[in-house]
């Protein structure tokens, strides 16, 4: 790991941030989706430096059967980094941190998916992080709305996340590793596309004005990548019904 | 006809009334459901790509018995709710020991959807002429949302397809179709059925699917 003082860390060079972004561009983001066959549904999605995939199962049978619901579907979300996806191996298995991110991913995703149409049964959610750089949970999130969708999940609408933080007193677009690490806050979000937010964390300190402003950014960054998701899932679909394209693809 | 592809929460209409399958209605404007092919007609609905299966009453089924309960078989339907036949929806009249004599754990039938309770337990039936075990033939598996697509309206593909392969064909609404013939014929729709399968949301299916088995049979002969 690089130590690195607070003080002695530049984060933006001529107006531009350390990855030649402006402060309210997004990272690249790639994503495919329908990448496990096993899945009923799944995504794989590129975020600058952050690789993660995410699988759909079910609606299916509930096991253990004491945690099945007589009127709706319960929904099981885990968020799970890979030891290998940091600079520092990261002690496999579930962690308080990944607890937590699992409650608060499942949280955001469950107001939008119609539980009540699958009485007794469980909407499994696997996301996996192969590789991380700062926001893996936003990532996941818009990983796991896309392998809904991709499983014939009925929803009320897609959800997409996005976060904003704070670097040298200037609010910024997504975050990469360094300026969530050094940077003062971040703050993650995930909405529906019509602005209803359903996660909201933070970390670091931001004054109500500053507060506002990183809001409004994240949501304008969300609102991209819901446009992104968008095209992914309607290119799967051009894709299927392009004659001999189904044999091409291994059993 | 009018088809687009659309994900959830896509606005489809402002009227309400127009709201079909796959749809929701919220402040008197019809949204999407689903990931899948929008139609839009009077009622505007939408088709799933993909999903599970949901038992619905009346529905014909292929199942595969996977357990034996007093007065009940436990069938598996390819669904995520286990379908129960009682031993009175047995044509027969038969004593709860010899359960087991007439279906045992691994017999695939043919059966209908009796009742579906809104805890969704799913009552199966065998009452009917055109159901009971399969005994020869064979069973296959597709993508249930096809199934529609596999009939055609008002039954239009399945019977043509019945009468230019000389198989018999059950379609199961889970999308478990039991095809029997003879080994070339069986073949034939096999291939016509995956067919079907791969090219469900293209226009002029039917024209399409008469015309290559016209080839093939051209071909054979």
């Amino acid at each position: 790991m690089i130590v690195m003082d607070e003080t002695d860390i530049s984060f933006f060079k001529d107006g531009l941030r350390l990855d030649g972004r402006k402060a309210d561009q997004l990272r690249p983001v790639k994503i495919e989706v329908g990448v496990l066959a096993r899945a009923d549904g799944s995504c794989y999605i590129e975020m600058g430096g952050n690789k993660v995939i995410a699988a759909v199962y079910g609606p299916r049978e509930v096991h253990p059967r004491h945690l099945q619901e007589v009127t709706r579907a319960i929904v099981r979300y885990r968020y799970n980094m890979a030891s290998f996806s940091v600079e520092e191996r990261k002690r496999p298995g579930p962690d308080r941190r990944s607890y937590e991110l699992s409650k608060v991913s499942r949280e955001a995703l469950e107001p939008v998916i119609l539980t009540s149409f699958f009485p007794r049964s469980v909407i499994d959610v696997f996301v996996e992080v192969l590789q991380a750089d700062a926001g893996t949970r936003t990532a996941g999130i818009n990983a796991a709305a896309v392998a809904l969708a991709d499983a014939g999940i009925p929803m009320k609408s897609m959800i997409s996340s996005c976060a904003a933080g704070k670097v040298a007193d200037t609010i910024v677009l997504d975050p990469m590793k360094e300026e969530d690490n050094f940077g003062q806050a971040d703050l993650p979000i995930a909405m529906t596309p019509n602005g209803d937010i359903t996660l909201m964390q933070m970390d670091g300190r931001l004054t109500p004005d500053e507060f506002h402003q990183a809001v409004e950014m994240a949501m304008v960054g969300a609102r991209n990548i819901y446009e992104l998701q968008r095209q992914a899932l309607v290119k799967k679909y051009s894709q299927m019904t392009e004659p001999g394209r189904e044999e091409a693809r291994v059993q | 006809m009018d088809r687009k592809v659309v994900v959830p929460g896509d606005l489809l209409s402002e009227e309400a009334k127009r709201s079909g399958e796959g749809t929701y209605v919220k402040d008197s404007r019809v949204y999407s459901l689903l990931y899948g092919l929008a139609n839009f007609r009077d009622k505007i609905s939408v088709i799933p790509l993909s999903g599970k299966y949901v038992p619905g009453v009346g529905d014909n089924v292929i199942g595969v018995v996977k357990d034996i309960t007093f007065s009940n078989w436990i069938v598996d339907i390819n669904s995520p709710y286990d379908g129960l036949l009682h031993i009175s929806e047995f044509p027969k009249r038969i004593e709860s020991d010899d359960m087991s004599k007439y279906l045992r754990i691994g017999s695939s039938i043919m059966t209908r959807v009796k009742d579906v309770d809104p805890t969704m337990k799913v009552e199966l039936t065998l009452n009917d002429r055109k159901l009971g075990q399969i005994k020869a033939g064979q069973v296959i598996e597709i993508n249930h949302t096809r199934v529609p697509r596999l009939i055609g309206k008002g039954g239009s593909m399945i019977s043509m397809l019945k009468k230019e392969v000389n198989c018999n064909i059950f379609v199961g609404q889970n999308g478990r179709i039991w095809i029997h013939g003879s080994a070339e014929d069986t073949d034939l729709a096999l291939r016509t059925i995956t067919l079907i399968e791969k090219e469900a949301h293209t226009n002029g299916l039917t024209d399409r699917i008469v015309s290559f088995l016209k080839a093939e049979k051209r071909a054979r002969s």
